[in-house]
């Protein structure tokens, strides 16, 4: 997680990760990725977001590599989930719950203005 | 006889009863709403509360906390959760007045507390998500706690919390999470507690 200082000064780099490539990788892979580029200053989009059970993942791992003045966290905003409620599913007893486009950054960078069900606003500060 | 029906009350608790995590982000109430629902049915306390952020860095657990509404009898054990969040910056509690020592050890602790948090969601059978009504509910918290609970079928109560406030909105929170009941309380005044129970007794029982 070395800092990239020549790139970080002026500009920031954003990453957007398309949903099939992250469907080829175990979770823990995905969120070593997230907290890999997070923490050197790259804020990363992902097209169909991380599984609930990934998110909560993602949050306890972030908590155990804050470190005061270096690292406060990550800013990890997405869409509420939607479900997939279909008249068999409901039959069934079964519901899906589909995951939506995610965007996440260092806390000192990203910072959310607005949230709604289906508009985030938000600002890049260097 | 006497062993039977014993056993049939025992049965009959056995099946109702459940591990309930009270979870939120810091300051939205948990700790005020716990000491309440568990003052109310039991006539204790559950833990100190503050106005700094991340007051709770410890879980605690309430044991068979009983329940009565509308007819059903629920036996509950209640889970207060440290606040969850996604940052947690030491210079925030300095800006509350602590010395950075402390500031720093605070958010130490602040942080094991949100990983305990997170651990527990596993381990229960419902969950009342706190919000504070006067806030943006579409946070990662409350998004990330709901699509856990809807991603295994379990039960969930979304608590609209400081309606006591002029700038509370508990409508906002129901348009943002709909397929969920929302109920708009005051833990601090104990405002609309009722509706809570009786939420607490049809969705957990
Ligand atoms: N006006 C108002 N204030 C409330 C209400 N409920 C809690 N508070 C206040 O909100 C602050 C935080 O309350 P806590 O119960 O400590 O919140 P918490 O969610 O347990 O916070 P953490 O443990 O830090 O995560 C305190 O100052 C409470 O007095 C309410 O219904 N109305
Ligand atoms: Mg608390």
């Amino acid at each position: 997680m070395s800092q990239n200082k020549n790139n970080s000064q002026t500009n920031i780099q954003l990453d957007f990760i398309s949903e099939s490539k992250l469907a080829q990788m175990a979770p823990m892979e995905k969120i070593r990725m997230v907290l890999d580029e997070v923490r050197s200053g790259k804020i990363i989009v992902l097209e169909r977001g991380l599984a609930p059970d990934e998110e909560a993942k993602l949050i306890e791992m972030t908590m155990t590599e804050i470190t005061p003045d270096e690292f406060s966290g990550i800013e990890i905003e997405s869409y509420p989930t939607e479900q997939n409620t279909s008249f068999l599913r409901k039959i069934l007893g079964k519901t899906t719950t589909k995951t939506r486009l995610t965007v996440i950054g260092p806390a000192d960078h990203l910072k959310t203005i607005k949230k709604d069900r289906d508009m985030i606003t938000a600002i890049v500060t260097k | 006889m006497v062993i039977n029906l014993f056993s049939w009350v025992k049965r009959l608790f056995k099946k109702k009863k459940a591990k309930i995590g009270i979870y939120g982000p810091p300051n939205a109430g948990k700790t005020t709403l716990a000491n309440r629902i568990v003052r109310d049915w039991s006539g204790d306390a559950m833990g100190p509360v503050s106005h700094i952020p991340h007051e709770t860095r410890r879980a605690r657990r309430r044991e068979d906390v009983i329940i009565e509404a509308n007819g059903t009898t629920v036996m509950l054990d209640i889970i207060d959760t440290p606040g969850l969040a996604t940052k947690i910056d030491f210079h925030g509690f300095m800006a509350c007045g602590m010395e950075e020592e402390e500031a720093k050890r605070r958010a130490k602790e602040a942080t094991e507390g949100v990983i305990e948090a997170v651990k527990w969601l596993e381990d229960l059978d419902g969950v009342i998500l706190v919000m504070d009504a006067t806030e943006d509910p579409f946070t990662q918290v409350n998004v990330t706690v709901i699509g856990n609970m809807e991603a295994r079928n379990l039960p969930l109560v979304i608590a609209a919390n400081k309606i006591d406030m002029q700038k509370a909105s508990p409508a906002r929170i129901r348009g943002a999470f709909p397929q969920h009941p929302t109920v708009p309380i005051s833990a601090l005044e104990g405002i609309n507690t009722d509706q809570l129970y009786k939420e607490i007794a049809k969705r957990f029982g």
